[in-house]
């Protein structure tokens, strides 16, 4: 069987089916305390004071607060303005926000002593909608409360627009959603003299680093960071985790003991990062016979208190703004503004989401405006090779464009599963989306990263991978197996992926953007061929039988290693200031196509279909690119139809599983994923990243199918029933 | 108080309230820490296990409740349908050969409500298998690789 285009067993999936796995919450070190975080229940204030109830016996319990940081109170990432606590005479940002910490030896004590922690607070005038943000009458950040803009132009809107026949506008909106991964955030915290160490769930254990080493101004080999098996991420694991850990350490090191801080749903689903709401004004120009002229394209995202991660969100969602289209005049202004809802983060799409949902649903109303068929309409305005994006790129290969709508349009011409909706009220529609997403780093980004794997020679002959790539789920370790096997032509099983953790994995950047199997996987291929050159060269000049690697690792005196550092492919250019150039080394394409029936006496919305053909440029292991697509195309239905979080006053009204619904096996309808492969040149055997695409489009594919049921503009996520019913009776937001 | 417990085919004698959630028990002081918490409300399934045979999620049984009650936690799955040597049940290798587990953490509890299904019904039909495992949330396969895998576990199943 050959090792990569196949579908070998996921490497971790009987330890998981057998309950053997251990994620952070399994892990029970002996006299371990259990941490609690006391939290801010107002949207911004000034913090006065914070009192100890003083009837209360905090004997056993330990007390954390902004006081006990000995180093800058910070949570490093991009721009540093997020305190770990909020200090006595700071400022409160948003609800639910750390303000001290507690430990005690049993969850009840700590949960006990959380609630005998009291704060003073001074009440600011807070600001939670965009349009407020924007107006700026109050000032949050800044001198308009814009965190960042970013502007990009191609040709000229004006001459554009002026020539388009005709011109439609629209206002887009969509709403925040909770990665609600199944497992809570959690880690266990210890120090041994001035080294930390700290085991969580975590999706990038260089970013956990980095913020610990500057809260305490440690060296690298003073913190150390493991991963523990874990239980979904979706982005939600990328940013948050170095704010968990920081008060974990922090308590560890006040107690003197190990600190477990594990959230509760409640918690996590008020507290943690969530998808940013958007708002996307578009206006599209273009021609009678369907020739796209001119596109403008304004959005807006709620960041939220704090930067965090909104930037690199911000620049996705413009970079993504244009879609597949040749448009010869483009302008995209992205702004990400501050508001008092907790910080919005990473999440599977990265900001893509919210532009392809607004692109898609004005390509669905010019279609119909010019009474060409969608895929009429989108096949002729796709791109092909040589073509030139709104930044200037030319797309030099893997243009999958054509593959993409054929693979679709040839599933749709076979009958799908049965129907599912019943009744005599209903109503069916048909939606297209079509979109690409821009795989790896933005830009120069895997340049400044260097991201790195190492293969090394284990003593029982097999190749161990070392990289800080994590499994969350999506297959990372099964993938890098068969990907290093491949290129040293040895067998799947020879080969073993280390737990990542700072002290024994270089540093492969994080496990986000679409880039693991793409970029990691890429130095992963490398390194096992320079390493098994190594071992060959060795047993010749040793006279050791070359195949006979357990003996070749008893004659060697030191382990044989090989490391090899990511080189982006030759000739990309990027210009950050002009936001031109090389956006992306490449793009994987995508066309979904959704089935609904809408009931219109209680206007509930049934999936009948879900067709969704992803090119990802290679396969590695289909099976689980399948899994990948399928688990983000119902992550993207979830959000267009039944995801909702509703903020009052800033706080998260909805913080259970009951009320914060995600589908289950009954809304999901009968998925079929379709896998394009068109070749990467500089992927792994072609390959291309998978993990994001599947999230991006299938929200436009179902408003669009409701509009063409219910002849309604469905312009905002989600489509609750209760959306359709202001909709329907002609109500915006 | 003392609470006797029978789990897996064995008897376990712990100290705890009569009111303590019985997957604290399981997971705390027995330490079967396969039946995962997500949700601590009854919504997820993360903490299915088998009361006398029948799925119930452990977050929302007293402990007390469940003395005399046979208990099967996913660690004593395999054992309780014959594959103790193997370790595993067809079903659950084919969750694993299928794809059906990504992060893992909903993976013990819905093999455990599966098997459940699969004793009862042995050929279910797609619909059903959906409708078995409607209190089990899964946010990373999507349901149809899962689905996929307990059909072909399934008599005669294929799919
Ligand atoms: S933890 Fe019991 S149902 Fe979620
Ligand atoms: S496999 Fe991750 S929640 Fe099901």
């Amino acid at each position: 069987m050959p090792q990569v285009g196949t579908s070998p067993p996921r490497v971790d999936g009987l330890a998981k089916v057998t309950g053997a796995a251990l994620y952070v919450d399994d892990i029970q070190p002996p006299g371990v305390l259990f941490g609690r975080t006391v939290r801010s229940t107002v949207p911004y204030a000034r913090l006065d004071a914070i009192e100890l109830d003083p009837d209360f016996d905090w004997s056993q319990v330990t007390v954390v607060t902004a006081a006990d940081l000995t180093g800058p109170n910070v949570i490093a990432l991009i721009v540093d303005d997020q305190p770990a606590l909020v200090p006595v005479g700071g400022t409160i940002r948003h609800v639910d926000e750390a303000v001290a910490l507690v430990a005690a030896p049993s969850k009840p004590l700590a949960e006990e002593a959380r609630k005998h922690v009291r704060l003073v607070t001074s009440p600011l005038e807070p600001v939670f909608s965009i349009e407020d943000a924007l107006e700026a009458k109050v000032l949050l950040h800044g001198e308009d409360n814009v965190f960042k803009r970013f502007e990009i132009n191609k040709g000229d809107i004006a001459v554009g627009f002026a020539e388009a026949e005709i011109v439609i506008e629209g206002t887009y909106r969509t709403g925040a959603q909770e990665q609600m991964y199944i497992e809570p955030q959690g880690v266990i915290a210890s120090w041994e003299g001035e080294t930390v160490r700290l085991i969580g769930s975590i999706q990038c254990p260089y970013y956990v680093h980095k913020a610990l080493k500057a809260l305490y101004v440690l060296a690298d080999e003073q913190v150390i960071v493991t991963q523990a098996v874990t239980g979904g991420g979706f982005g939600g694991k990328e940013e948050y985790p170095s704010m968990i850990s920081a008060h974990a350490t922090l308590l560890a090191r006040k107690a003197g003991q190990t600190v477990k801080l594990v959230y509760e749903r409640d918690e996590d689903v008020a507290a943690t990062t969530k998808r940013h709401p958007s708002r996307t004004i578009h206006r599209l120009g273009f021609m009678k016979d369907g020739t796209l002229l001119a596109a403008e394209v304004d959005v807006v995202i709620d960041a939220g208190a704090y930067a965090t991660l909104s930037e690199v969100v911000l620049s996705r969602a413009v970079l993504h703004a244009g879609g597949p289209y040749k448009i010869p005049h483009v302008k995209i202004v992205g702004r990400a503004v501050a508001t008092n809802h907790p910080p919005h983060g990473a999440f599977r799409g990265f900001g893509a989401p919210q532009t392809t949902f607004a692109y898609e649903r004005q390509i669905a109303k010019a279609a119909q405006a010019v009474g060409q068929d969608p895929f009429v309409f989108r096949r002729h305005n796709m791109y092909h090779l040589g073509d030139v994006t709104a930044t200037g790129q030319v797309l030099r290969e893997s243009v999958a464009t054509e593959e993409v709508l054929d693979a679709v349009e040839a599933a749709l011409a076979k009958e799908g599963p049965n129907p599912r909706a019943e009744g005599d009220s209903l109503k069916r529609g048909r939606g297209v989306a079509f979109y690409n997403h821009g795989a790896g780093f933005t830009g120069s980004g895997e340049e400044r990263l260097k991201g790195q794997a190492t293969l090394a020679l284990l003593d029982d002959g097999r190749f161990c991978v070392r990289s800080s790539s994590t499994d969350i789920g999506q297959g990372a370790q099964t993938t890098f197996g068969q990907i290093a096997a491949a290129a040293a032509g040895i067998s799947p099983d020879q080969i073993v992926v280390a737990q990542p953790s700072t002290d024994n994995v270089p540093d492969s950047g994080p496990t986000v953007a679409s880039r693991t199997c793409m970029v990691v996987g890429h130095v992963v291929g490398q390194a096992a061929a320079q390493l098994m050159e190594q071992v060959q060269a060795y047993a010749k000049a040793n006279d050791l039988d070359p195949s006979d690697r357990v003996a070749v690792a008893a004659h060697s005196p030191s382990e044989l290693q090989a490391t090899v550092t990511y080189r982006p492919p030759p000739g990309i250019v990027w210009d950050d200031q002009t936001y031109s150039g090389d956006a992306y080394p490449v793009f994987g394409w995508a066309c979904c196509v959704v089935d609904v029936a809408v009931d219109t006496d209680t206007l509930e919305v049934t999936i009948e279909r879900c067709v969704h053909a992803v090119d990802v440029g290679k396969a590695i292991n289909p099976r689980i690119v399948q899994g990948q697509i399928e688990g983000g195309t119902l992550q993207a239905l979830g959000w267009a139809l039944w995801e909702s979080v509703l903020y009052e006053n800033g706080r998260v009204l909805n913080q259970r599983m009951t009320n914060s619904i995600i589908p289950t096996s009954i809304e999901a309808p009968e998925l079929e994923a379709i896998l394009v492969e068109v070749p990467y040149s500089h992927g792994p055997h072609g390959a291309k990243g998978v993990g994001e695409i599947p999230m991006d489009g299938p929200a436009a594919a179902v408003a669009n199918a409701i509009e063409q049921a219910l002849g309604i503009a469905t312009d905002e996520l989600p489509l609750l029933p209760e959306t359709l019913d202001r909709l329907t009776r002609g109500g915006g937001k | 108080m003392k609470i006797e417990l029978q789990v897996n085919g064995e008897t376990r004698v712990v100290e705890a309230s009569p009111i303590a959630r019985l997957l604290d028990v399981l997971r705390e002081e027995i330490h079967l820490t396969g039946t995962k918490e997500g949700c601590g409300e009854g919504e997820c399934g993360a903490c299915t296990i088998l009361i006398d045979g029948e799925p119930v999620n452990s977050c929302l049984v007293p402990v007390a409740q469940v003395q005399g009650c046979e208990l099967t936690t996913i660690e004593g799955l395999a054992a309780s349908c014959g594959y103790a040597e193997a370790g595993a049940t067809p079903l659950q290798t084919a969750i694993v050969e299928w794809g059906g587990t990504q992060c893992g953490i909903c993976t013990p509890g819905i093999a455990v409500c599966a098997q459940a299904l699969l004793r009862d019904e042995p050929a279910p039909s797609r619909a059903r298998i959906r409708e078995a495992l409607a209190g089990n949330l899964c946010r990373c396969t999507g349901y149809q690789l899962i689905v996929d895998a307990v059909a072909a576990a399934a008599e005669g199943g294929q799919s």
